[in-house]
């Protein structure tokens, strides 16, 4: 079986879970367990209507992505199944909760589950978790106050119409009884149906007291004292420590010896394993075992082990993107994404045209906390300590690996020191896993950093081209064609759709962001899979994803296609954002994003010598969940060197309501300086088959010295609130890309912008 | 045998000397919240005190630092300016360089308690944060230097109790 088939038979049971994302179609339970009332939206086996909420709930039949407990203390647990990795999703989430119930914020706890099989679908990414869980979270709130309130009122003898909630007390005029003492003396057990939870009436935006307003996180306090505990902290009784030894080639090496010679001499050096996994995801690996991880570490150093290389050991950099080149030159490849109006009439009436091709190289996720997972036994089940954001695509793979049910496998969830996509598919879980098994020990797994990068998963090095037709000044047509290695290909092909010509299926998260929310009257999107990338490397979902690179050629053509028609790019893109056909339904918020910007940023004032301004905007991760962004960006070139300073980035977002107020501005923060980073700091090269620059010697993101001045300004708004961890990546590189041209007429077209790159576009 | 201080603790170790501290407080003595980020000295996760200065621990052998003494983040026991401060701005992220970050801002604040903005820079650019907090990284140090009127030392516990028994 090949590595693709296997990774696709593994989620296939995953995706029959999907439909459990939808808490909407559940029914809700709430009931008295133990001392507590406990609220959750119903589990996998359905729920049969005279069954009993308190049965259901006392037995864990539920689903856990919201999963609520009042204790007879008066304080409210709030059970989160999403990562936390710095987003303070946690708060976020029990904000939306507590507001509805009417909780005293001081009594709010939240608590990170672990995976049960039983449970279903987990996953942290996309930036879809407020987005997803913001009406089922109000809803939940919702239900229980009015349970609450139902009790409360009976026993202070009145009626549940003159009751309302408010910091923990269910209040009736003069009269108020603490949730506490309704919970030591009311008994609750209620089931509501998906239409009964549709109908609760939700508190008007006005009266919303947590949502929306500054707060503190109540992840944070643990994060300055080093209490906060990582995957790296798990410590169980009787380890092993391990570290790997990463193959040649991600796929097909194979080990023809293994020579520990030099490592025996090593104090607490325990030997080595060679690794057979019947995922296939681990192919030709050796892991040295040590009572300590600095001999381990040694150990590495010391064993020889002697490959028969896998067959992309030679591939380099710009043979991917000379194959990506080949792809987009070539119109028989690919399917269509994007197929409006008619480009071949349109093209039949050119007068001119104008051709670019976009490029963007491999960059690495590079989380602070280098990848690792503590594995062991007990009774048959295999526990796996890791941080990770998506447990229903990790598990199975896992459990694969170990041929056991995926009942006989547990995850278990820690504070994820970076996520950035690199924790989706937790890979790095399996060779901990199959050590444990094979030795019968606990085992402590950790990669090095240099190990962490050759084992990474990495954006794909990218090719796009565009080509235009103009009569005159007036745009007629564009055609787009991209390439990259695919990460959703290759890790979950059940969530790839058909492609419009019906011709296959292609990767959203390699696609997302040419679909923009421009009315360009006739265009073609074609996408390619770059088939020698993909078996070169596993490609990843780096922060951002697909937008991420297509952001870059999308929004830098555009500029070009504004300067060929002689309008300013922030005028030009104002007029195409007309919010005309498909792009009814929202290409005026983003414009609206745009025409704020240009005020923030004073977009006309005078420059100074070789300084530029440039624009972009983006529609976030996805159509279907749109962030408006726009961004201007201030330069200055170094006309000698080359060299790019940021001055300045001004972000404007509409995210719809903005629940955490403070989170979403340290993430948009966080985005708009990784999209900085990614921009001037950060590029990677495939060498040999491997990623080359694994260590901060050489990969070298953005530090406090290169922090340009931020500016970020949400729009107010009322609309559903939309994901915010990824989007502000998106137009940064590009806005800096168009006023390096704005300040010396040079058009980058390649990503990292390396300062030779410009010096040589300035000589030329 | 190497001996040393451990948050005013007297500790010992036998460990091999070539070991790196990182992995004796964090295996040894169980003290995880340094942690473990390049193993090249050029991340600052693992920044920890050696007699007041800011050293990377990652590749600081245990047999260095016999007889001295040695802070981390644990030894601030939430005290210091700076972790009020940090809560206060609400820096952190995902948290995990913000001990070392802490670790490096103390040794600025200790020996120049109002510091310019590009001292700042200067002596905290070699800490990185993945995440990038970096504007929240600065702004609560200056918070915490402006909180401290002028005279911000390294919150020492032995000190302050031995203040306290006098």
């Amino acid at each position: 079986m090949s590595k693709q088939e296997s990774y696709y038979n593994n989620t296939q049971q995953n995706n029959t879970q999907k439909d459990q994302v939808d808490l909407t179609k559940r029914r809700f339970m709430i009931g008295t367990v133990g001392t507590s009332m406990l609220m959750a939206f119903g589990g996998l086996g359905g729920i049969v209507a005279d069954a009993s909420a308190a049965n259901l709930l006392a037995n864990k039949s539920f689903n856990p992505n919201i999963w609520i407990e009042l204790n007879a203390e008066g304080e409210v647990l709030i059970n989160i199944a999403k990562a936390e990795m710095g987003q303070h999703i946690g708060t976020a989430l029990a904000r939306i909760v507590s507001d509805e119930l009417g909780a005293d914020w001081s009594f709010v706890r939240i608590h990170h589950v672990d995976s049960d099989p039983k449970w279903g679908f987990m996953v942290t990414g996309g930036s879809w978790s407020v987005f997803q869980s913001f009406k089922p979270m109000s809803q939940a709130g919702a239900a229980g106050r009015i349970s609450l309130i139902h009790a409360g009122a009976k026993l202070l003898g009145v009626s549940s119409s003159s009751c309302h909630t408010e910091n923990s007390f269910v209040m009736s005029g003069n009269k108020k009884i603490s949730f506490a003492d309704i919970i030591k003396k009311g008994s609750f057990d209620k089931i509501l149906t998906p239409e009964e939870m549709e109908k609760l009436p939700l508190k008007p935006r006005e009266k919303l007291k947590l949502v929306g307003k500054k707060s503190q996180a109540l992840d944070i306090p643990a994060k300055t004292n080093g209490s906060a505990k990582y995957g790296l902290d798990v410590e169980l009784p009787g380890m092993v420590y391990a570290r790997p030894i990463v193959p040649p080639t991600r796929y097909g090496s194979k080990v023809k010896s293994v020579n520990d010679d030099a490592a025996k001499g090593i104090t607490g050096y325990l030997g080595y394993e060679m690794i057979t996994d019947p995922s296939d995801t681990l192919q030709g690996w050796v892991v040295a075992l040590a009572k300590s991880y600095p001999a381990a570490m040694k150990a590495v150093q010391a064993i020889s082990v002697s490959y028969q290389k896998g067959p992309t050991a030679n591939v380099s950099e710009s043979d991917i993107q000379k194959e990506g080149q080949r792809l987009v030159d070539d119109k028989n490849q690919g399917f269509l994404f994007v197929d409006d109006g008619n480009v071949k009439a349109a093209n039949a009436k050119a007068k001119s045209t104008l051709s670019s091709t976009y490029r963007t190289a491999s960059a690495i996720h590079f989380p602070l906390e280098p990848l690792n997972a503590t594995a062991e036994f007990v009774d048959g089940v295999c526990h796996v300590h890791t941080g990770n954001q998506w447990q229903s695509l990790t598990l199975p793979v896992v459990a694969k690996a170990l041929g056991l049910p995926a009942e006989n496998v547990v995850m278990h969830q820690y504070f994820l020191g970076g996520g950035f996509g690199r924790r989706l598919f937790g890979d790095y879980a399996i060779p901990a896993a199959l050590v444990a098994k094979k030795i019968g020990k606990p085992v402590k797994l950790i990669f090095t950093r240099e190990d962490d990068s050759l084992f990474s998963q990495p954006r794909s090095p990218s090719v796009q081209r565009f080509d235009a037709a103009f009569d005159g000044d007036k745009l007629l047509s564009v055609e787009h064609a991209l390439t990259a290695g695919w990460p959703t290909l290759a890790m979950a092909p059940g969530f790839m759709p058909e492609s419009v010509d019906k011709k296959g299926r292609v990767d959203p998260f390699s696609s997302s962001g040419a679909d923009h929310w421009y009315s360009i009257e006739n265009q073609q999107v074609r996408l390619i899979n770059n088939d020698l990338a993909q078996r070169t490397f596993l490609p990843g979902w780096l922060r951002s994803v697909g937008p991420g690179w297509i952001g870059w050629g999308v929004e830098s053509f555009i500029d070009e296609l504004a300067i060929e028609s002689k309008q300013d790019p922030l005028e030009f893109r104002l007029n195409l954002l007309d919010g005309k056909g498909k792009n009814a339904s929202g290409a005026k918020r983003l414009a609206n994003t745009l025409a704020l910007a240009k005020k923030s940023a004073n977009w006309n004032e005078k420059l100074g010598k070789d300084e530029g301004i440039g624009v972009a905007v983006c529609g976030g991760q996805e159509r279907t969940m749109p962030t408006w962004v726009a961004c201007v960006a201030k330069v200055h070139v170094n006309r000698s060197s080359g060299q790019v300073s940021l001055k300045k980035l001004t972000l404007v977002v509409d995210c719809g309501l903005v629940v955490h107020p403070d989170g979403a501005l340290a993430q948009l923060e966080g985005s708009a300086l990784w999209g900085a980073s990614l921009a001037l700091h950060e590029g990677n090269r495939f060498k040999d088959g491997k990623i080359s620059s694994v260590n901060l010697n050489t990969y070298t993101p953005l530090r406090m010295a290169d922090l340009p001045e931020l500016d970020i300004h949400f729009v107010e708004s009322e609309e559903h609130p939309v994901g915010l961890g990824e989007p502000g990546v998106i137009a940064v590189a590009p806005a800096i890309g168009n006023a390096i041209y704005n300040a010396v007429g040079v058009r980058v077209k390649d990503l990292p912008i390396r300062a030779d790159d410009v010096k040589q576009l300035l000589n030329s | 045998m190497i001996e040393f201080m451990l948050n005013g603790k007297k500790m010992s170790t036998s460990v091999a000397g070539d070991t790196p501290l990182l992995w004796v407080i964090r295996d040894e003595f169980k003290l995880t919240g340094t942690k473990f980020g390049c193993g090249i000295a050029m991340c600052g996760a693992c920044t920890v005190h050696l007699n007041d200065q800011a050293v990377r621990s990652c590749v600081l052998p245990v047999s260095a630092i016999a007889g001295s003494e040695i802070r981390t983040i644990e030894g601030l026991e939430n005290k210091h300016p700076l972790q009020k401060a940090w809560i206060d701005e609400q820096v952190p992220q995902c948290g995990y360089c913000q001990s070392g970050q802490i670790m490096q801002a103390a040794t600025l604040l200790a020996t120049n308690p109002n510091p310019s903005e590009e001292e700042i820079v200067n002596h905290m650019n070699a800490n990185l944060c993945r995440c990038m907090a970096y504007k929240r990284i600065k702004s609560a140090i200056k918070t915490a230097a402006s909180s401290s009127a002028g005279v911000v030392e390294i919150y020492d516990p032995q000190a302050e109790a031995a203040k306290e028994i006098s």
